[in-house]
């Protein structure tokens, strides 16, 4: 596991890259996911009928991307953080057997209500370079200043 | 095809609500899932770690409540379309989910609406499923989009 140090808001500037985080999906995985979610449509672990329904094969599930996403924002957030909101749109359908990094980037940091609060706007990437599911989160970050 | 798939009794269904149900989280069921999606999180994981966390317990990780068995409310708006696909997800977080929570989950049809996309005429149908602990503290708000086509 990748550990960084604790993110304060006084690190963070608008425009700035959060860490990302490589996600490595396996047709073992979306069965370990559908046993896990109880998500058992079979477009995510039977070949045959991902084909007969007009797929390349098996999809990854929206869902177990949703949580990849998920993992990026918590992964940023830290020991001491908060994630507050995750909003992801899947734009395209994603293979297992292919690398898929998570990414970030901050759009705004504002002080609402005490907390010290950072939107930014979040995807995962495959090899090609295709952003098929993209999205939007808020998390609370410790400060500096205690 | 019809050339419209949200009739106005359709349209009715805005509303409609799930029975309640009671879910009791398991420890287990925690660390499944963070095992599932691959999150070597300690406070997801390991209970004695998640103990010197501010938590001070194993907490759930963003997207864990998928597997509480949410009602889909999709065979109750009877759209009679073939084809569905997952648009997408909003969550928002109150209270963090912990193991022994008895966490209540409710689901609402929250919108349907008509739209012409790639894939033709499409319903795009927004459930909303909230997620109360047995202190009555919400814990999640989801807000999932499914695409019927």
């Amino acid at each position: 596991m990748i550990m960084h140090p604790q993110f304060h808001y006084e690190d963070v500037e608008v425009g700035s890259e959060i860490p990302s985080l490589e996600k490595n999906p396996t047709t073992q995985q979306l069965v370990k996911y559908a046993g896990a979610s109880g998500d058992f449509y079979q477009i995510h672990y039977d070949k045959d009928y991902a084909l007969g329904n007009g797929l390349p094969g098996v999809i990854i599930h929206g869902a177990l991307k949703n949580a990849f996403l998920g993992q990026l924002m918590t992964d940023f957030a830290g020991a001491q953080g908060t994630l507050r909101r995750l909003a992801v749109q899947y734009r395209g359908m994603d293979q297992p057997g292919e690398k898929l990094i998570a990414r970030g980037r901050v759009t705004r940091k504002a002080v609402e209500g005490g907390e010290h609060v950072v939107e930014c706007e979040i995807w995962l990437e495959n090899s090609k370079g295709d952003k098929n599911t993209t999205g939007t989160a808020i998390v609370v970050l410790p400060t500096r200043a205690g | 095809m019809a050339d419209k798939l949200v009739t106005d009794e359709i349209k009715r269904r805005i509303g409609l609500q799930s029975e309640p149900f009671v879910v009791e989280v398991e420890r287990g069921a925690i660390r499944r899932f963070a095992e599932a999606i691959g999150d070597p999180n300690p406070v997801f994981n390991d209970e004695k770690a998640a103990r010197k966390s501010r938590f001070g317990t194993m907490i759930a990780p963003p997207t864990f409540c998928r597997s509480l068995g949410a009602v889909p409310l999709l065979r109750e708006i009877g759209l009679g379309t073939h084809r569905i696909l997952d648009g997408g997800s909003e969550w928002e977080y109150f209270e963090p989910i912990r193991p022994g929570d008895r966490i209540t989950v409710v689901s609402r049809v929250a919108d349907i609406r008509e739209a012409k996309g790639r894939l033709g005429l499409m319903a795009l149908v927004v459930v909303e499923t909230t997620y109360t602990n047995q202190f009555g503290e919400r814990c999640v708000t989801q807000r999932n989009t499914s695409i019927h086509y």
